[in-house]
C-alpha cells in the first residue's frame, strides 16, 4: 500500500515537469569530476574509467541520463519483453541522490559496487534495489512489484507459459527463505544473513566480476 | 540488439546482480573474454586520407569487412596500417556507422557509387537511419526506373511465351509491343476520327436540290452516311468484343470506364437498327444519336494527356465543387439584387429571379451578351458591381485550382509512396527485433548441439557448426540466460508458444504444474532437466513421480535423455547447469550435473513408459564418468533400452 502510493506520488511529481525536464536536460551539459577524483572514489583503474566514460558519453552526449533514455537503453537488451518497469527500479537504485537523472558519477559508483565491491556491498545494493521506498524493510508488496517487473522482461512467449500467480508464488518462496522471524518483512540483516548462507547466491555474486 | 548500446552491456550485466537473490537456481557461467587485449588504435588509410579509430569500435559489427578478419587482406606491413583504395568521402559515412551505429546517406553522393561502397565494406543498406532512408530509397528507385527504361526494348524480345489471349490483351494495352498492335491502334484511331467527323458533317446543310430547300447532308446522302456509320460501328464492335475476350478479368473490364464509353458509343446504332423510323419514337431516337458523341471519348485510349486530365479532375472534385458552390452563392445574391432593383422599371427583362440568373452568369464571366441589360440606375450600379466581382470570383480561383491540380496529383503519388515505405520500414524493424530475439534462441540450440557433438567426439562436425558468435553476442546471451534462470521460464519463439498453448489446452491436466519453481519443495527440480513434454526445447522437468505425459499417437515428440558430463569445459554457453567448478558443492541442489539434448523419435506408446523409467534408471546410479568418454555409454544404453527409432539428433 505504502509503496504503491509513494511510487505514484513520485511519478506524478515527475510527469508535469517532464517537458521542462527535456528542455533543461538538452541545455544542461554535465561534466564529471576529474579522473583522479573518480579513481579515488571508485575501484576502477584509470583505463577502465576511460573506457566506461567513452561508452557512456557515446550513448548520452549530454552527460546525464534521464529515466526515459535509461529505459530505452535497457529495453534494447530484452527485446522480447517489457523492461521498462525494472529499468525504473534500476534507475532509482542508481540515482542515489534522487535528482531524476543519472550522471556519470552515479553510474560509475554503482558499477564500482556491483563489479568490484565486497559481497556485503553487493547484497546491500540488491537490498536497496528491492526496497522501493527505501525504508529499510522489504515488504511483500515491494517484492511483488520487483518480481512482476522481472517477469515482465521475459515477455509473453515463454516456456512454460507464464501464469498470473507465478510472480506471487515466487515471492512466497522468497519470503519463506528470507523472512526468518516471519514478521512479514525482510530486514537488511535477515537478507544478508540468509544470502550468505545460500551457496547459489554467493556463487552468483561473483559471476560478473570479469565484466570489464 | 543495436550495437550502439554495446557500451552499456557491461552495465546491464552488472545490474543483473539484482536478480541473484531472487533466483532459486544457480546461474550459468559467464563467457570468458579469451582474447582480451588492450584497446588499440588502428589506422585506416583510404586513398591517402588517414582515419583512426579504436579496434573495439570496428569490432562492433563482426559481419562487415572492417569488423572481421577480412581487413587483414588490406594490411600493409611496412606502414602498419590498413590501406583501402576507395573513395575517402564515402568512407566517412561508413566509419561513422561504426562509431554511432547509424548509417547516413550523404545527399551529394551518387547513389550507385554509394551502393558500391556499401557492398564493398559489407554493410547492408537496410541499416540506413530513418533520417536518410527515404532519400536513399527515392534516389535508388529513380535510378532503377531510368535503367529499366533503357532495357525495356530489349526485354520485350525475351518474354516467355504467352498464350493467345494474353498476347491479345498485351497488344491492346501496349500498342508498341508489336506491329500488328500498332496497326490496329492506328486503324481504330482513324475510324474514331471518321465517325466523329461524319457525325459533325451530317448536320451541315449541303446545298439545295431542285425540289427542296437546304437539307443537311445526312438526309441527302443517307445511304453513304449509313454505310460509313455501319463500318465504324462494326470496327468498334469487333474491337470491344476482342477486348472482352482477352481481358484477364472480364467482370472488372466490363465495369471500367473505357468499356462503358465503348458500349455507349455503339449502342445507339444497334438500338436504331432495331427501332423503325416511325414518328412516335423518333424523338427518342434523335436523343440517342446524341450519345454518338461519346465516341470522341474513345480517343482517351490513344491520348495519355486526356487520361491524366480525367484523373486529376476526379481527384480535384472537391475543389471544383467548392468553386461551383461559391459561384452559385454569388449568382443567387446578385440575381436577387438585380431582380429587385429592376422590378420597378417597365418592360424589364428581369421577370423573375431565375431569369436574372442568366444575366448574372453572363455578366460575372465577363461575357456580356447584351440580351438582358439593366435600365434603372440602381440596376446599373449593381450590374457594374456584379461584373467587377465577377472578375474576382472567376479569375482568382482558377490559378488556385490549377496549382491544386498539380499539388494534389503529386501529393497523391507521394502519399502512396510513403505508405508503402512505412510498411516496408515497419517490417524491417520487426525483423530486426525478432532477429535479435531469435539470435538468442538460435544460439541456445547451437550451444546444445555443440555439446552433443563434443560428447560424441566428432571433431569435424563440431568445427563446422560452431558459429562464430562475437564476444558481445555471447555476453548478451549469457545475460538473457541468467534471466531465464532467475524466473525459471524460458524464452521461446512465437510459434512454439502458440503450439504449447494449444497443447496445454488440449491436455488440461490440473495435476501438472508447468511452472516448476512454484513447486515449493524442490528448489532443485527446476534445475534438473528431466523428461519433458512436447516442447521443442529441452527444458522444464517433470518430477519423476509424475507419469510420462500422455501424448500418444502420431505426434513426433522430442525426448530428453540424460547425458552425464561432469566436466564440460567452461566456454560453452550452453544450458548445462554445470557451475563447472570441480568441487561437488554445485551438485547439492541439482541432482547430478546433467545436460539434456533432445532426440526426435517416433514414439510408440508402449515404449514411452518403459522408456521413461529406463531413462531415469541408469543416470542416477552412475557416478559422473571421467572426461573424455562421458556420454557414449549412456547414449548407447538409452538407445538400447528405448527401442524406439531414433531419427536424428535435433539441433536444439
Amino acid at each position: 500500500m505504502e509503496t504503491a502510493m509513494e511510487r505514484r506520488r513520485v511519478e506524478t511529481v515527475s510527469s508535469p515537469d517532464s517537458v521542462e525536464d527535456e528542455l533543461e536536460l538538452s541545455a544542461v551539459r554535465h561534466r564529471p569530476e576529474g579522473l583522479e577524483q573518480l579513481e579515488a572514489q571508485t575501484r576502477f583503474s584509470r583505463k577502465e574509467l576511460q573506457i566506461l566514460y567513452r561508452g557512456f558519453k557515446t550513448e548520452c552526449p549530454s552527460g546525464i541520463v534521464n529515466e526515459d533514455t535509461f529505459k530505452d537503453i535497457y529495453s534494447q537488451f530484452f527485446p522480447q519483453g517489457d523492461a521498462s518497469t525494472y529499468a525504473h527500479f534500476l534507475f532509482n537504485a542508481f540515482d542515489t541522490d534522487h535528482n531524476g537523472s543519472v550522471s556519470f558519477e552515479d553510474f560509475v559508483m554503482g558499477l564500482s559496487i556491483l563489479l568490484r565491491g565486497t559481497v556485503q556491498e553487493k547484497l546491500n545494493w540488491a537490498f536497496n534495489l528491492y526496497d522501493i521506498n527505501k525504508d529499510g524493510y522489504i515488504t511483500k508488496e515491494e517484492m511483488l512489484d520487483i518480481m512482476k517487473a522481472i517477469y515482465d522482461m521475459m515477455g509473453k512467449c515463454t516456456y512454460p507459459v507464464l501464469k498470473e500467480e507465478t510472480p506471487r508464488q515466487h515471492v512466497e518462496v522468497f519470503f519463506q527463505k528470507m523472512d526468518k522471524n516471519k514478521d512479514g518483512v525482510v530486514t537488511i540483516d535477515e537478507f544478508i544473513d540468509c544470502c550468505q548462507n545460500d551457496e547459489n547466491i554467493m556463487r552468483s555474486m561473483h559471476l560478473f566480476e570479469n565484466v570489464l | 540488439m543495436a550495437t550502439g548500446v554495446a557500451a552499456w552491456l557491461p552495465f546491464a550485466r552488472a545490474a543483473a546482480i539484482g536478480w541473484m537473490p531472487v533466483a532459486n537456481c544457480p546461474m550459468p557461467v559467464a563467457p570468458r573474454d579469451n582474447h582480451k587485449r588492450q584497446d588499440e588504435l588502428i589506422i585506416l588509410n583510404v586513398s591517402g586520407r588517414r582515419f583512426q579509430t579504436w579496434r573495439n569500435t570496428l569490432d562492433r559489427y563482426p559481419d562487415t569487412l572492417l569488423g572481421s578478419s577480412e581487413k587483414d587482406f588490406f594490411y600493409n606491413e611496412e606502414t602498419k596500417e590498413y590501406f583501402f583504395d576507395r573513395d575517402p568521402d564515402a568512407f566517412r559515412s561508413i566509419l561513422n556507422f561504426y562509431r554511432t551505429g547509424k548509417l547516413h546517406y550523404p545527399r551529394h553522393e551518387c547513389i550507385s557509387a554509394y551502393d558500391e561502397e556499401l557492398t564493398f565494406f559489407g554493410i547492408i543498406p537496410e541499416v540506413i537511419g530513418d533520417c536518410c532512408y527515404e532519400e536513399y530509397k527515392d534516389r535508388k528507385r529513380e535510378n532503377l526506373e531510368r535503367l529499366q527504361d533503357d532495357q525495356e526494348e530489349n526485354k520485350d524480345m525475351k518474354l516467355p511465351k504467352l498464350n493467345f489471349r494474353e498476347t491479345i490483351w498485351r497488344a491492346f494495352e501496349n500498342p508498341h509491343t508489336s506491329t500488328m498492335a500498332l496497326v490496329f491502334y492506328y486503324v481504330t484511331g482513324f475510324f474514331i476520327a471518321i465517325s466523329v467527323i461524319t457525325n459533325v458533317v451530317e448536320t451541315v446543310p449541303c446545298g439545295s436540290t431542285t425540289n427542296q430547300k437546304d437539307m443537311p447532308c445526312g438526309e441527302r446522302y443517307t445511304v453513304a452516311f449509313f454505310c460509313i456509320d455501319t463500318a465504324c460501328v462494326m470496327i468498334f464492335t469487333v474491337e470491344y468484343l476482342m477486348r472482352l475476350f482477352a481481358a484477364p478479368s472480364r467482370y472488372r473490364f466490363m465495369r471500367s470506364v473505357m468499356s462503358i464509353i465503348d458500349v455507349m458509343a455503339i449502342l445507339p446504332y444497334y438500338i436504331g437498327l432495331v427501332m423503325t423510323n416511325n414518328e412516335d419514337v423518333s424523338g427518342a431516337f434523335v436523343t440517342l444519336r446524341v450519345f454518338r458523341v461519346f465516341r470522341i471519348f474513345k480517343f482517351s485510349r490513344h491520348s495519355q494527356g486526356l487520361r491524366i486530365l480525367g484523373y486529376t479532375l476526379k481527384s480535384c472534385a472537391s475543389e471544383l465543387g467548392f468553386l461551383l458552390f461559391s459561384l452559385t452563392m454569388a449568382i443567387i445574391i446578385f440575381a436577387t439584387v438585380m431582380f429587385y432593383a429592376e422590378k420597378g422599371s417597365s418592360s424589364s427583362k428581369f421577370t423573375s429571379i431565375p431569369a436574372s440568373f442568366w444575366y448574372t452568369i453572363v455578366t460575372m464571366t465577363t461575357l456580356g451578351y447584351g440580351d438582358m441589360v439593366p435600365k434603372t440606375i440602381a440596376g446599373k450600379i449593381f450590374g457594374s458591381i456584379c461584373s467587377l466581382s465577377g472578375v474576382l470570383v472567376i479569375a482568382l480561383p482558377v490559378p488556385v485550382i490549377v496549382s491544386n491540380f498539380s499539388r494534389i496529383y503529386h501529393q497523391n503519388q507521394r502519399a502512396d509512396k510513403r505508405r508503402a515505405q512505412k510498411k516496408a520500414r515497419l517490417a524491417r524493424i520487426r525483423i530486426v527485433k525478432s532477429g535479435s530475439a531469435n539470435a538468442f534462441l538460435q544460439s541456445k540450440r547451437n550451444g546444445l548441439l555443440n555439446e552433443l557433438l563434443e560428447l560424441t567426439g566428432t571433431e569435424e562436425d563440431e568445427q563446422k557448426l560452431i558459429k562464430s558468435t562475437s564476444l558481445l553476442e555471447s555476453q548478451h546471451h549469457h545475460l538473457l540466460h541468467c534471466l531465464e534462470k532467475t524466473t525459471a521460464h524460458e524464452f521461446v519463439d512465437e510459434q512454439m508458444y502458440k503450439q504449447n498453448r494449444l497443447e496445454t489446452a488440449l491436455q488440461n491436466d490440473p495435476s501438472r504444474s508447468p511452472s516448476i519453481c512454484s513447486h515449493d519443495s524442490s528448489v532443485g527440480t527446476c534445475c534438473s532437466h528431466r523428461v519433458k513434454r512436447n516442447a521443442a526445447l529441452p527444458s522444464v522437468s517433470v518430477p519423476s513421480t509424475h507419469p510420462i505425459p500422455m501424448h500418444q499417437g502420431p505426434l513426433q515428440e522430442l525426448r530428453a535423455i540424460h547425458i552425464q558430463c561432469g566436466d564440460l569445459p567452461s566456454h560453452t554457453t550452453s544450458r548445462s547447469n554445470l557451475n563447472l567448478k570441480t568441487d561437488d558443492s554445485g551438485r547439492i541442489n541439482c541432482r547430478g550435473a546433467q545436460i539434456t539434448t533432445a532426440i526426435i523419435c517416433l514414439p510408440t506408446p508402449s515404449a514411452l513408459t518403459p522408456d521413461g523409467d529406463g531413462l531415469h534408471g541408469p543416470p542416477q546410479q552412475r557416478p559422473p564418468p571421467p572426461l573424455g568418454h562421458p556420454a557414449a555409454p549412456s547414449i548407447q544404453t538409452t538407445t538400447s533400452s528405448a527401442g524406439t527409432n531414433i531419427i536424428k539428433v535435433s539441433a536444439l
